[in-house]
């Protein structure tokens, strides 16, 4: 039994077998198989060679290569790969030792590399990165059967990962898929958002996790206390179980709050939404009793499937949403990804620093066609419910106009052509670095809402990399610098008279509901699962209180004095199990 | 009856060694002949027919390797392979296809 503390990102308790993801691009930890599973894994390893050779005939027929030096590479990645003592000596290895496929192709690889790194030639230590090259194909190849295996899940499994890329997340069957336990990441990365959208427990930043994990392990992850346990004895176990069991109980508890409406003990209603990725999700909104989307982010449109989505593709998807809500608000925000992370695309060199560079509305801004495409598409589903839009990671008033000049551009095109559409839809903004934050007096003039994304806010207020484990201790929602933003915008919209919702992680974090309240935040969206915990929260309290702990909370200089007195207003209301 | 052998020692004298691209040459070479050939560096012995084996020998300039064969066409293998590292590795005129293996 190995145990191991990281960061509890969504709540929940999951028992199954681990379904473990190595990657290429980080050593491959010595994994252990049982005997029986030799013949398996020594299959696999064969599969491997055998579709790595296919691809290399493939690539040589599409393409006449006439370059000598890549002519080379190839023939010599050509003879290792039907080199029949290479593959013997991988299998043997597997069978002696018995490791999984991946380790035994990593281990005998930098081997092989490592004796050349040894020689005192330079010619022949430097052939040492070719092996490399190859030990690369291979993996690629066992890889992706691993990728294909969590598509077609037949039993629950929770995904053991060093991190998870959100190209791989949205292929996952999720019916079977019940925990996710990282290496990488931090309380708003992407495994965390994609965990507590689906509402199935994780736990990430998890140090040394990959190499303690076999593929048979049973893993619990408790997304309430940061723990997982990797092949748990039996007392262990029946203590999860019980945790398990009293967590759902809590749960059930929460249910009851569904229909009742979100208003504050002494009257004030708070409107609660939920934020969606996937279509179906709205469903869960419903379910869980929130009153609308206040973020419905359209990415997976651009990671699903291998090419860009048509205008079609993003209506139906729209539609299909509008349908469900039937005539509640959503908020639907346009593409915000990064240069980096559009699979698409390889017009654009990689940047040496993505969250600064060409991403979400700036790279919508650049791509004009792409923009339209969605942008049409809103335009068009417009007319089914009370559908809005709203842009990403605007910085600066001019981007803002920008941005609405080519909505009014489509409109007239969408004219020309006599395609209905709600003239009146509204246009708001996401408030998430300190430039609009700072200027929000000024972006209220022409907006009609406002949206505190508060992950990014966050990030690029306190200048910290919420994924990487290093400093995402250091990522703190409960920075006074953070806070100070934040009631400044609270209070520039206000002013202006237009709609404010908080829809950053912040918004469904228990010790913060109520802060926010007392900042004046009237609407709040956050992850579907989590709406009925929060609307406890709200019942519970009276606005006044809010106010009281928000004013307190201002005269406080440091995180953590504001952090335990959040962490004990809402511990007088929430069940220890948070 | 024992099948006939054949030996010869070269020495490795193209600059870059016996590294990848030469050692794929040699294994093209040695892969069309029936013989079972061994190569030895020092006290290691490589199968002359693995990619892998025979970059496993690092041989670099200088290096001196004993070229065995046993089987029917024993003296061909070791007089061809013993002029490709005579004529250092000359770069083949087209791209050297691989050969298809049951």
């Amino acid at each position: 039994m190995e145990l191991r503390k990281g960061i509890a990102v969504s709540p929940g308790i999951a028992i199954a077998r681990a379904m473990v993801i190595d990657s290429k691009d980080y050593r491959i930890p010595r994994r252990s198989i049982m005997a029986s599973q030799r013949a398996g894994e020594i299959k696999r390893v064969r599969l491997a060679f055998a579709d790595a050779i296919r691809e290399l005939d493939q690539i040589q027929t599409a393409k006449r290569i006439e370059e000598g030096s890549i002519r080379d590479i190839f023939a010599v990645h050509m003879r290792f790969l039907r080199d029949k003592r290479f593959l013997k000596r991988v299998t043997d290895y597997i069978e002696k030792e018995l490791v999984t496929a991946e380790y035994a192709v990593s281990a005998i690889l930098r081997e092989i590399a490592s004796h050349f790194e040894k020689v005192d030639d330079v010619y022949i230590s430097e052939r040492a990165a070719d092996i490399y090259d190859i030990e690369r194909r291979l993996l690629t190849h066992l890889l992706g059967k691993v990728a294909e295996e969590v598509e077609h899940l037949r039993e629950e499994v929770v995904i053991v990962a060093h991190d998870l890329a959100p190209t791989q997340t949205a292929s996952f069957n999720k019916t079977f898929v019940k925990g996710f336990a990282t290496e990488r990441g931090g309380r708003t990365s992407h495994t965390a958002i994609i965990a507590r959208s689906l509402g199935i427990p994780a736990v990430v930043a998890l140090e040394d996790l990959m190499s303690c994990v076999t593929a048979q392990s049973t893993v619990i992850i408790d997304g309430n206390r940061g723990v997982v346990v990797i092949d748990p004895d039996e007392a262990t176990l029946e203590e999860y179980r019980a945790h398990a069991r009293r967590f759902t109980e809590f749960e059930h508890e929460l249910d009851g709050f569904r229909d009742i409406p979100a208003v504050t003990r002494d009257g004030v209603p708070i409107t609660l939404l939920g934020n969606v990725e996937f279509p179906d999700e709205a469903e869960v909104v419903l379910q869980k009793g929130g009153q609308g989307i206040g973020l419905y982010r359209t990415e997976f449109l651009y990671l699903y499937g291998g090419t860009e989505p048509t205008e079609d593709d993003h209506y139906h998807a729209y539609s299909e949403v509008a349908r469900l809500m039937n005539g509640k608000p959503i908020v639907i925000r346009t593409m915000d990804l990064g240069a980096d992370k559009v699979p698409h695309t390889n017009r654009h060199p990689q940047e040496a620093n993505p969250v600064l560079g060409l991403r979400s509305i700036r790279y919508c801004l650049q791509n004009l066609p792409l923009f339209k495409t969605q942008l049409r598409a809103i335009l068009r589903a417009s007319t089914l419910g009370d559908v809005r839009v709203m842009f990403p990671l605007i910085t600066t008033m001019q981007e803002l106009r920008q941005a609405k000049m080519i909505l009014r551009d489509v409109m007239e095109d969408l004219d020309e052509y006599g395609v209905p559409y709600n003239a009146q839809m509204p246009v708001g903004i996401m408030i998430e670095t300190p430039s609009s934050a700072l200027t929000a007096g000024l972006l209220a003039t022409e907006s009609d809402f406002f949206s505190i994304g508060t992950n990014d806010l966050i990030q690029y207020t306190l200048a910290v990399d919420r994924g990487n484990e290093h400093v995402s201790t250091m990522y703190s929602a409960a920075e006074p610098a953070v806070l100070y933003l934040i009631r400044s915008v609270i209070h520039d919209a206000n002013k202006a008279g237009i709609g404010l919702s908080v829809c950053g992680e912040m918004a469904s974090e228990p010790e913060f509901v109520m802060l926010l309240l007392g900042m004046g935040v009237r609407m709040l969206s956050m992850a579907p699962p989590l709406i009925p915990e929060v609307k406890k929260i709200v019942c519970s309290v009276t606005i006044e209180e809010c106010n009281l702990l928000a004013r307190k909370v201002a005269t406080l200089d440091s995180q953590r004095q504001i952090k335990n007195l959040l962490r004990d207003a809402a511990g007088r209301i929430l069940p220890v199990e948070y | 009856m024992s099948e006939p052998v054949a030996e010869i020692e070269v020495e490795i004298q193209n600059e870059e060694g016996l590294h990848l691209r030469p050692a794929v040459q040699f294994v093209d070479v040695a892969s069309r002949f029936r013989s079972a050939i061994t190569v030895s560096h020092g006290s290691v012995q490589a199968d002359a027919k693995s990619v892998m084996e025979m970059t496993l020998l690092a041989a670099a300039c200088g290096s001196r390797l004993k070229i065995r064969a046993v089987g029917p066409d024993a003296s061909d293998a070791v007089a061809a392979l013993g002029e490709l590292v005579a004529k250092n590795f000359p770069p083949t005129s087209k791209p050297a296809e691989a050969k298809k293996e049951g």
